[in-house]
């Protein structure tokens, strides 16, 4: 079993420094700009730094330590072989500005990786730009803007499923919209009536993941697409969850008019405890001049980057995107080609595996249809009531087996909600060690479960002292 | 089969879950949007593939082979090994975001330090732990000056990239605000003062200005420019350099509100503008309106130090169509790079190397103009960027010498019609007087002397 280091290690400012005597003084800063004392950084031998970050690595939970089923987030392993390709210098010691002649091996990577990715998704155009899928979903709202606007029509409406994911509604808002939410179903899926209901010449767009944040395929998306398209509005997918349908469908067939996808969840690039991720966006035909310049095209044996687009939103960002990430993506897409059907197909058997096991269990709820896909959410509402453990309660103690939790309260609609999204990655003993853990811990003794976790560095966090005390830098301690 | 371990137990699994066939697990996707034919490429080996790439590999040209003057905000600059291999530690990179904080201690704790030392770098009272790049800090920081006093007027200088400024029209898209453009002073190269007085008035939400400037220029001016800001009760937005923070007054010492700046290639390579890392600074009235996760300090129940996220009523996973900004995944490992990389240089380093930055600036200008194709655009005093201008066609001179494997300085004319034949010039600690005479012997070469 997995057990943490655990370390009292001081903050970086508390370490033993070593006397240093600097000036700040110099004649080629305005002397009203200079600066009368250096900043307060430490300065330390490398080996102290190293140790310290050494030290606070033991003390954090990476995938390569076991077991990470967090839902919606597709935490799948992280081949080695795509990190050491995208640290070459060939490849990182590139400036922007360079002249396009001198990065065409970046351009090659990017442009075979729109074709790799318009081939998975059914569409017809990539950006590599948006710098994960928030930003994306920010993208795509301001196409949905820009289409709309350039045909004289003024919809200012957006309509989200209430199994959405909060990014979606944050991004329809900073692009501008007014967000609509609509219940689902008792098959945990779009309630069509309430969604004709909505539709209107107000309509934008209509945000979707397919299948969704429940695991749940959208069966009956044929009709929404055409009752979306009736409506003058465009369709929308939000493709944190295409690791699901990997070869087996597209968003493009399905009537998507725009796409964004998460490399860093379905494309097997690593999370980096929060970033850098990269949210490409793909398009069909009626939305390519709006994309943001440049654009990569081929012109005979060369590449190049093309800013004559008519319609174009100009730039979300510096440059042309989080590049590393891409070049990570390409190189794990090169090694699965035609076996990323394998992937959705695995990601499904597992996630059904090891809902029905749980479901064999009894001790947990599992609300709408049966059928899920690479992911499933169960309530633990009874034990709450039963025996007053929380989902909260469920995912600390999980750590003490030393796996890490699952999402939890997340999709909001279900009450108490756990949802684990195991990937194709994981052996069936991890899984069924998984299942088994929840199994024993629903059967524990509620106050063990209640106080847990105990075997982490630090037990159960009072994270409301941090609201009220605010202490966020070292000056403020 | 690689990184699916399930494959060879498909039956097996499916058997014990009371199915016979794959394909039922799949029965609720239509026919009609089924894929028929997959028409992707056979599978490569581990080997394969990075026989592929090499070949792709060899057709970049990077830093120093091509060597590179140019400015524009992106330099290389000269990353300690020990930085890679922490931030290579898979506890670190192969984690999520921390939700769970007793599993993330360490990365918690990283990130209090990141905001502990851009705080202390840009004297302000908070940071949170990164947005996507600088440009997207800049819109963020104008969608929060818009929360706060609700006006409608944003002035920005006339003189940021294009970039910046399309992306930051991109920002307030869903805004009632209007941007208006502050000219730069045709001689010195700094904010126009009497342009800024002009336009500024009661309803001016912010003015935003970058020290030093795109022109990498100083901003000398910044207490009288902090004064008429805030005269008018507007918000001072400030975009930095943090390398040159180690000599510069810390924007918080002259009364900036809100600080942002570009953590790329300190830490991280320039990776064709890849490795972005959006800094957010601000003073702590404005806590509530941040965007972005920030990390507080708290402990656990037995009384032992920890750390947690906070604040986060203020996010999308909480707040949704209301969050201060829809971003969730953020820059963690380059703001984990930038942190490693500044504890290693220490401020003794980093004000060493900001030293060599400005000493190699002068170098590379006094050479280029005692060239008799070159003279200095602006008089006003600058970081290790700045701008010549010469009495060549610079397009055809850059042409030239590229076929020499060097990159002159940035042509400026495509967004500044009036600095024709201009050329911004960058340059950081990591060249030498070899690289310099290389540039200028070269630019002799093109001109036959
Ligand atoms: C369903 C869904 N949509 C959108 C996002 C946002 O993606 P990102 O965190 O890359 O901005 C996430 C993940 O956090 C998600 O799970």
């Amino acid at each position: 079993m997995y057990r943490f280091a655990s370390f009292d290690e001081p903050l970086l400012n508390k370490l033993p420094q070593r006397k240093t005597k600097i000036s700040t003084q110099s004649p080629h800063i305005p002397e009203k700009l200079r600066r009368s004392s250096p900043p307060k950084i430490p300065n330390l031998e490398e080996q102290q730094v190293v140790r310290h970050f050494f030290r606070l690595s033991q003390m954090n939970y990476g995938i390569e330590n076991g077991t990470y089923p967090l839902g919606s987030c597709t935490m799948k392993y992280n081949p080695k072989v795509c990190e050491d390709v995208a640290g070459w210098r060939e490849f990182t010691d590139i400036h922007p500005y360079q002249d396009e002649s001198t990065f065409q091996g970046t351009l090659q990577i990017l442009y075979e990786l729109e074709e790799l990715l318009k081939k998975i998704t059914g569409m017809d155009a990539f950006t590599f730009q948006p710098s994960a899928g928030a930003h994306g979903e920010f993208l795509g709202m301001l196409l949905v803007r820009a289409y709309h606007e350039l045909r004289g029509e003024d919809r200012n409406e957006i309509i989200i499923p209430d199994t959405a994911h909060g990014t979606n509604p944050a991004s329809a808002k900073m692009a501008g919209f007014e967000v609509i939410e609509i219940p689902s179903n008792s098959e945990g899926t779009v309630d069509l009536e309430a969604l004709e209901k909505v539709l209107s010449d107000r309509t934008a767009a209509f945000m979707l993941t397919n299948p969704n944040t429940l695991g749940i395929f959208e069966d009956r998306i044929l009709d929404i697409e055409r009752m979306v398209h009736n409506a003058g509005a465009l369709l929308y997918y939000d493709g944190a969850n295409l690791n699901a349908i990997l070869g087996i469908a597209r968003p493009g067939d399905m009537g998507f008019d725009i796409v964004h996808l998460n490399l860093h969840k379905t494309f097997a690039t690593p999370h980096g405890g929060g970033g850098p991720g990269s949210g490409p966006v793909g398009v069909k035909k009626l939305l390519e001049d709006f994309l943001p310049v440049p654009r990569i095209r081929k012109k005979g044996d060369r590449y190049i980057l093309d800013y004559d687009l008519p319609h174009t939103v100009g730039k979300i960002r510096d440059f042309y995107g989080n590049i590393e990430v891409c070049i990570k993506a390409y190189v794990y897409l090169l090694m699965m080609g035609r076996r990323i059907r394998d992937v959705a197909e695995i990601s499904v058997l597992n996630s059904n595996y090891m809902k029905e096991k749980l479901k064999r269990s009894g001790f947990f709820d599992f609300p709408h249809r049966d059928l899920k896909k690479h992911e499933f959410v169960m309530s633990c509402q009874r034990l709450k009531e039963e025996k007053g453990l929380r989902a909260l309660d469920i995912a600390k103690r999980l750590l003490d087996y030393g796996l890490y939790p699952p999402t939890i309260y997340f999709p909001l609609i279900v009450k108490e909600a756990i949802m684990i999204e195991p990937t194709e990655t994981e052996t069936k003993e991890d899984l069924d060690r998984y299942v088994d853990a929840l199994i024993s811990i629903a059967e524990e003794d509620p106050d063990i479960v209640r106080s847990s976790p105990t075997k982490t560095p630090v037990k159960r966090i009072d994270e409301a002292y941090a609201v009220r005390n605010e202490i966020l830098t070292w000056k403020d301690i | 089969m690689p990184f699916i371990p399930n494959l060879s137990l498909k039956e097996e699994m499916l058997k014990e879950i009371g199915l016979k066939d794959i394909e039922e697990l799949f029965s609720d996707i239509p026919e009609e949007v089924r894929i028929k034919d997959l028409d992707l490429p056979e599978p490569l080996s581990e080997e394969e593939v990075v026989k592929r790439l090499r070949e792709i590999a060899r057709k970049n040209r990077p830093f120093p082979d091509l060597l590179s003057f140019l400015g524009g905000g992106v330099k290389p600059h000269y990353v300690p090994s020990a930085v890679k291999h922490i931030i290579s530690r898979s506890e670190f990179y192969t984690s999520y975001t921390p939700y769970q904080p007793e599993a993330s201690q360490g990365y918690l704790q990283a990130m209090f330090e990141y905001q502990s030392v851009i705080s202390e770098l840009t004297g302000m009272d908070i940071s949170n732990c990164s947005l996507y790049d600088m440009s997207t800090s800049l819109g963020e920081a104008v969608r929060m000056g818009y929360r706060i006093n609700r006006r409608k007027k944003v002035l920005i200088p006339r003189s940021i990239s294009w970039e910046r400024k399309s992306t930051l029209k991109n920002y307030i898209k869903g805004l009632p605000v209007d941007l208006v453009e502050i000219e730069y002073d045709r001689e010195s190269g700094k904010l126009n003062l009497e342009d800024l007085e002009d336009k500024i008035d009661g309803d001016t939400m912010c003015l935003y200005i970058e020290n030093p400037n795109f022109f990498g220029i100083f901003e000398e001016d910044v207490d009288e420019i902090s004064s008429i800001v805030h005269d008018r009760g507007s918000i001072l937005i400030v975009g930095v350099d943090l390398l040159s923070l180690a000599l510069v007054k810390p924007p918080g010492e002259y009364g900036a509100d809100i600080v942002i700046s570009e953590g790329r290639t300190y830490g991280t390579p320039m990776n064709m503008g890849g490795s972005s890392l959006g800094i957010f600074a601000c003073r702590k009235e404005y806590l509530r309106n941040i965007p972005g996760r920030i990390i507080g300090l708290t402990h656990d129940l037995d009384g032992n130090r920890a750390f947690c996220m906070t604040l986060q009523t203020r996010e999308q996973h909480i707040r949704r169509e209301k969050a201060t900004s829809n971003i969730c995944t953020n820059e963690a490992l380059n703001a984990l790079a930038l942190l490693v990389y500044l504890s290693i240089l220490g401020s003794e380093g980093l004000v060493k190397i900001a030293k060599k930055n400005l000493e190699n600036a002068r170098l590379l200008h006094d050479r280029l103009v005692s060239l008799p194709w070159f003279k200095p655009r602006f008089k006003g005093s600058f970081f290790n960027e700045f701008v010549l201008e010469s009495t060549q066609d610079v397009f055809y001179m850059n042409r030239e010498l590229l076929k020499r494997n060097i990159m002159g300085g940035l042509p400026l004319e495509i967004s500044f019609p009036e600095l024709k034949n201009c050329l911004l010039f960058g340059i950081t600690e990591v060249y030498d007087d070899k690289d310099v005479d290389m540039l200028i012997r070269s630019i002799k070469e093109v001109y036959h002397v």
